[in-house]
């Protein structure tokens, strides 16, 4: 389902844009952005579910203090979305669940 | 005149004070609690949750049985609390592990541990052993482990909500607990009981009172005659991003909480009353974490903190009645979290001195040598 975002971009004139994908989906972003802020210019669906009452959440307060804008980079989960800058290529996917261990054996 | 006069007053509303506030009101008594500010030092809301017996009390037999007695009333006490808050506080006793990267850590323990079935027997129910056999029990452990011993009573419990279900506990019993109520002064009134007075100049009267103020005890244990002194040691502890797979087992210093995190710690060192948290210690235990289990190298570190632990001389709690003043108790003690079900039980019923009051002697405070305050 696309859900269309309530946000209005102010003047982007001179701004350069990068190219991501977000599950497997192309969407364009300026270079300047957040990663939160690009998923919230492209839709207003949720970008995570809760890992223990699965309810709907998407970025929130925008300063690395909430927790809710979290997503899956490059193959790494739980990656706070609006502290992280976009980057031409980021591979993100929306999480549901929770990640496991991913370290190594000795 | 005094604004409110109730039968006990405890002051310090941890999860001590609130431990003893509800025990107290099971034996009838109306119980005040005076709280301190959110700027306090309060370990009680930076702690790491274990319900432990492994280890405790090698050198000190009444404190081994205490303890032993505490777990074995843990279920029992989480029932209860969760029937009074409808709260549950996570309660988990699977047995658990002390898991060693260095030999002669090892060997200590192993020490101490003898030590403490001398005293407990067939009660500790532990067991020993070798790298290799804990690597042949669990696949995932990392190769630096040179031993661990298990012992089957061991477990844990979520902190946070175990404050959050006392205090709710402590309210529905009838208890009232004030906050904001930092006292300064106490002193014993000519007709009997206390008079209190906190930062902002407000008064209290109390027939009796407990002191049960963490490290607030530093200054308000000698204007009550106590000689009992506690000193903060500082502990740092860390915790991870949620993760969906269980650890294999629970252990003394990496613990999964129920919300699934990975909570690390245990850190002791002694900074006065800094609180603070350090990138030395932080790696440090990041680096354990990582020793034990190379399955968390990629796990993120969410937030790491520091908390002060209550201790005094020798390190065991102190139960004491003041002898200059009758009626003015003091508690405090290390691992309030293990012994919360005594403190609501046993030790409250000696507060209350009923007819099945335990003997406490052995957590007198006459074990200490008498200081001169300065
Ligand atoms: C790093 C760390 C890890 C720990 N891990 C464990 C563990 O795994 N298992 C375990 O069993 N225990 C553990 N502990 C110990 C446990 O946390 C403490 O024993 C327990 O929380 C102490 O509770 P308390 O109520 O005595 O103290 P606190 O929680 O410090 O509470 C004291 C209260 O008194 C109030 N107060 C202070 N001065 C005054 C005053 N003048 N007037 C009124 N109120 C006042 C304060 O505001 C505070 O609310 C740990 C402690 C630390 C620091
Ligand atoms: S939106 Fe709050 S932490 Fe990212």
């Amino acid at each position: 389902m696309k859900v269309v975002s309530r946000f209005y971009r102010l003047s982007d004139a001179g701004t350069r844009t990068v190219t991501l994908t977000v599950d497997g989906t192309p969407i364009t972003a300026q270079e300047r952005d957040s990663l939160a802020a690009a998923l919230l210019a492209h839709s207003a669906k949720a970008s995570r579910r809760t890992t223990r009452l699965d309810t709907p959440r998407t970025a929130y307060c925008m300063m690395g203090v909430c927790f809710d804008c979290l997503v899956e980079v490059d193959g790494h989960a739980n990656v706070q979305a609006c502290m992280t800058q976009v980057r031409e290529g980021m591979v993100v996917r929306l999480q549901s669940g929770l990640p496991e261990m991913r370290g190594r054996n000795d | 005149m005094p604004l409110q006069s109730t039968e006990t007053t405890i002051i310090g509303g941890g999860v001590v004070g609130l431990s003893v506030a509800l025990g107290l009101l099971q034996t009838g008594q109306q119980v005040t609690v005076l709280d301190g500010a959110d700027s306090d030092l309060r370990a009680s809301q930076g702690n790491f949750g274990l319900v432990w017996l492994q280890g405790k009390g090698s050198n000190y037999p009444a404190y081994a049985r205490w303890t032993s007695e505490a777990v074995s009333d843990w279920a029992d006490f989480a029932d209860l609390l969760t029937d009074l808050s409808d709260i549950d506080v996570h309660l988990e006793q699977p047995g658990g592990y002390e898991v060693f990267t260095e030999q002669s850590e090892f060997d200590e323990f192993l020490v101490e541990l003898e030590n403490q079935g001398k005293t407990l027997g067939k009660n500790l129910d532990a067991e020993i052993l070798t790298g290799a056999a804990m690597r042949h029990r669990f696949p995932e452990l990392g190769s630096k482990v040179v031993g661990a011993t298990f012992c089957s009573r061991d477990g844990h419990v979520n902190p946070l909500k175990l404050l959050r279900a006392l205090r709710i506990a402590v309210t529905r019993l009838g208890g009232q607990i004030i906050s904001n109520a930092t006292i300064t002064n106490i002193t014993p009134t000519p007709s009997g009981g206390f008079s209190l007075i906190d930062r902002s100049g407000q008064t209290f009267g109390a027939e009796q009172i407990v002191l049960c103020a963490g490290l607030g005890a530093m200054a308000l244990a000698p204007q009550l005659g106590f000689r009992t002194r506690v000193r903060a040691q500082r502990g740092e502890l860390l915790i991870t991003e949620k993760i969906g797979s269980p650890l294999p087992f629970l252990s003394s210093t990496i613990r999964q909480v129920d919300e699934g995190g990975i909570q690390i710690g245990g850190t002791k060192a002694d900074a006065g009353l800094d609180d603070g948290d350090t990138l030395e210690f932080t790696a440090r235990l990041a680096q354990h974490a990582v020793e034990v289990f190379p399955q968390l190298e990629k796990t993120r570190i969410l937030r790491s903190w520091g908390a002060l632990r209550i201790m005094s001389d020798d390190g065991y709690p102190v139960y004491a009645q003041s002898s200059d003043h009758p009626g003015a108790f003091l508690v405090t003690c290390h691992s309030g979290i293990t012994l919360a079900p005594n403190h609501a039980g046993p030790l409250a019923k000696w507060i209350a001195n009923t007819s099945d009051a335990p003997n406490l002697e052995a957590f007198d405070e006459s074990r200490f040598p008498f200081l001169q305050t300065v």
